[in-house]
């Protein structure tokens, strides 16, 4: 038990994963479904930060001793003549222990993602509901029963 | 190389960019032309640009070998490297001249399926799904390997939604594609997840380091790799997972079908590959299990039971969707053997299977166009009224099947031969009785055609009506190169085969 508390975040992860993945099988109505989707890319967005995290690090921004405004371009400079060289400097500036920053890059583009696939799924919700007067998935089903019997008219 | 140097040389030199850069910029700007021939023009000239560079790789890959391309000038461990050996060159070619074939069917196809105000974001659509296989495939870096799943799988759920117009079924077959597709892209987030939790790297020779020092005996790694293989194998319709198929092929507009049906499936089967065999290595005892045990099993009870289920459809194009998840079946059966044989005759049945439901679908979008028919009962006498395309139909529909001279045949061939070299019998009376399955589910509507008599339209006898040259071309192509890969005419065959062998070669020698 104890084991859980110390690790909440991937207690909360697999919550809400378990959750969302629940929603989207087990309801029949479609914004349901997104909704069940949606929490279930989330659970994996706080995934990420959570690995993010290194424990006791501070966020990973260089401040430079100049503080001036092109101080924090420099690294990025240096970074491109070559990123093992980067390392070094950076870590020669400063002792100070980062967070990694590279998952929260990552799901931020996962999170563009998520909002493509939500807006999609909505416009097509919509499409639906134009057509077939519902959104629950048994009274679809049921209708194009009825449009199978009849054949197509095509 | 001679045709090598046909091309310049900041093409090859950059070709792996470019093929994904081109597309998906065109697709941006193809969506606000103001015309649509031009529209059709424009994503008509990139798609064969891009199938130019893809040779142009081919054969630079050839003579040069693996390159890795630094994207932006960053080196790989720490930047994106876009990889063209021998396991992605031939598959970016595949794609890029799927694409083309594609593109000519969907001239006079977009007319009759699109309305026309929607025609140039529907061309915008195909280019960006386009851009995000070519990605898929190209890249090294497994993180972009999710960006450029979603590009293409987004812009495929607009595409199989605008069926609407003809069967407005495409738009629920559209939304479960949407949930189930994106539940897949997720899973294999998840997997990435750990995987990078545990190796720090996204680079995926990087991470194959890695986890070779790690002897794969953690149990991270081992999560990691369940959750790709369940996400990758949603993609790629594997058996259980492929309730989401034949909704969306038989739905959306006959352009879109053909594109998915011969590239979608095949390229996240490419990236299971990629996966298994590079990033992870079969000799970690996990993976050796679950490619035993869990693939065979999946791909062959796939293979009988979506065979079956094909047998048992009324509309033709529902038909084609399940016998493609049963092809996906022998394709992971050849993985499973994972011995370079059976790589290699899953990898070619791969390639040939894109062909063959290539040509199968443009016939099938053919008739359809013509007379609007979809169902088996309605084939009857198309023998006598479109007597081209029925034999490019009927060509493909053998290849299918898997008759001598024919692509099907070769692919079958080396399967099976693979499979008895490693004692497993039974699997070679899997192959031969699905593909009788195959001869009950094809036949049924190649008898239909050739025996039926053509029927009677307002009182009188339907008339000849050939398919569009636009479309025949395409259809013609792809039939021709079924029987010359079956018969190795232009030396194809053993073109194919070789690539295949090649890229065996390379999933096998990576890891030992």
């Amino acid at each position: 038990m104890s084991v859980l508390f110390e690790q909440y975040n991937y207690a909360i992860v697999i919550i809400l994963m378990m959750t969302g993945l629940y929603v989207v099988f087990a309801s029949r109505n479609f914004i349901k479904k997104l909704v069940g989707l949606s929490i279930f890319q989330t659970s994996v967005f706080l995934l990420y930060i959570t690995i993010g995290k290194v424990s006791g690090g501070q966020p990973p921004i260089i401040v430079d001793s100049h503080g001036d405004d092109h101080a924090s371009l420099e690294p990025v400079l240096v970074a491109a003549a070559g990123a093992k060289e980067a390392v070094g400097h950076a870590a020669a500036k400063s002792d100070v222990l980062y967070s990694n920053p590279l998952p929260h890059v990552l799901i931020l583009t996962a999170i563009v993602v998520g909002v493509a696939t939500l807006a999609i799924g909505l416009s097509l919700i919509v499409r639906i509901r134009e057509i077939y007067g519902t959104i629950e998935e048994d009274e679809i089903e049921a209708l194009d029963y009825q449009y199978n019997l009849e054949g197509t008219a095509d | 190389m001679d045709l090598l140097s046909l091309f310049p040389s900041w093409l090859i030199e950059h070709g792996a960019a470019f093929i994904i850069i081109l597309p998906l910029l065109m697709g941006a700007i193809t969506s606000i032309l103001p015309s649509r021939s031009l529209a059709w023009w424009t994503a008509f000239i990139v798609t064969v640009i891009v199938t130019l560079t893809s040779f142009g790789l081919v054969l630079n890959m050839m003579s040069e070998g693996t390159t890795v391309y630094s994207m932006g000038g960053w080196d790989p461990p720490h930047g994106i490297g876009l990889v063209v050996d021998a396991l992605s060159a031939p598959v970016l070619l595949l794609i890029s001249a799927m694409a083309v074939l594609t593109m000519v069917y969907g001239m006079p196809a977009t007319i009759a399926e699109v309305e026309p105000k929607k025609r140039a974001p529907f061309y915008a659509a195909f280019l960006l799904c386009f851009a995000g296989l070519m990605g898929m495939v190209v890249t090294g870096d497994a993180f972009n390997v999710f960006v450029f799943l979603e590009v293409s799988s987004i812009s495929t759920y607009a595409l199989v939604a605008m069926g609407a117009a003809r069967d407005r079924r495409a738009l629920t077959a559209s939304f479960n594609y949407l949930i189930m597709g994106s539940i897949g892209a997720t899973f294999f987030v998840i997997g990435l997840g750990f995987l990078y939790m545990e190796t720090g790297t996204l680079n995926m020779a990087d991470m194959a380091r890695i986890l070779a020092d790690l002897d794969g005996g953690s149990r991270v790694a081992k999560v990691a790799f369940g959750f790709i293989v369940v996400g990758l194998g949603l993609k790629l319709a594997m058996f259980p997972l492929h309730t989401w198929l034949p909704g969306a092929y038989a739905y959306a507009p006959s352009m879109v079908t053909i594109f998915l049906a011969s590239t979608a499936t095949k390229a996240a089967l490419y990236l299971l590959l990629r996966f298994t065999f590079t990033v992870f290595d079969p000799s970690f005892e996990y993976v050796g299990t679950l490619v035993k045990y869990l693939l065979i099993g999946v791909g062959v009870v796939g293979m009988i039971f979506a065979s079956l289920q094909a047998i048992f459809q009324t509309d033709v194009r529902r038909t084609l969707a399940f016998s493609s998840v049963a092809q996906v079946g022998y394709m992971l059966l050849g993985i499973g053997l994972a011995t370079a044989a059976g790589l290699a005759a899953g990898y070619l049945h791969l390639l040939n299977h894109a062909v063959i439901k290539g040509g199968l679908f443009i016939a099938l979008g053919a008739f359809w166009y013509r007379f609007g028919i979809t169902r088996v009962e309605d084939f009857q006498g198309l023998s006598k009224t479109m007597p081209w395309t029925m034999g490019a139909f009927t060509v493909s529909a053998l290849s299918l099947i898997g008759v001598p001279f024919t692509a099907g045949f070769v692919s079958k061939v080396n399967l099976a031969t693979a499979a008895a070299d490693k004692g497993w019998w039974w699997a070679v009376a899997v192959i031969v009785v699905t593909s009788v399955l195959a001869i009950i589910y094809m036949g049924r509507i190649l008898l239909s055609a050739y025996f039926g008599d053509a029927p009677e339209i307002n009182g009188e006898v339907a008339k000849r009506n050939e398919a569009p040259l636009m479309m025949l071309v395409p259809m013609w192509v792809l039939a021709i190169m079924s029987i010359a890969i079956g018969s190795n005419i232009f030396n194809l065959g053993d073109n194919f085969v070789g690539a295949a062998e090649a890229a065996a070669r390379l999933l096998l020698g990576s890891g030992a």
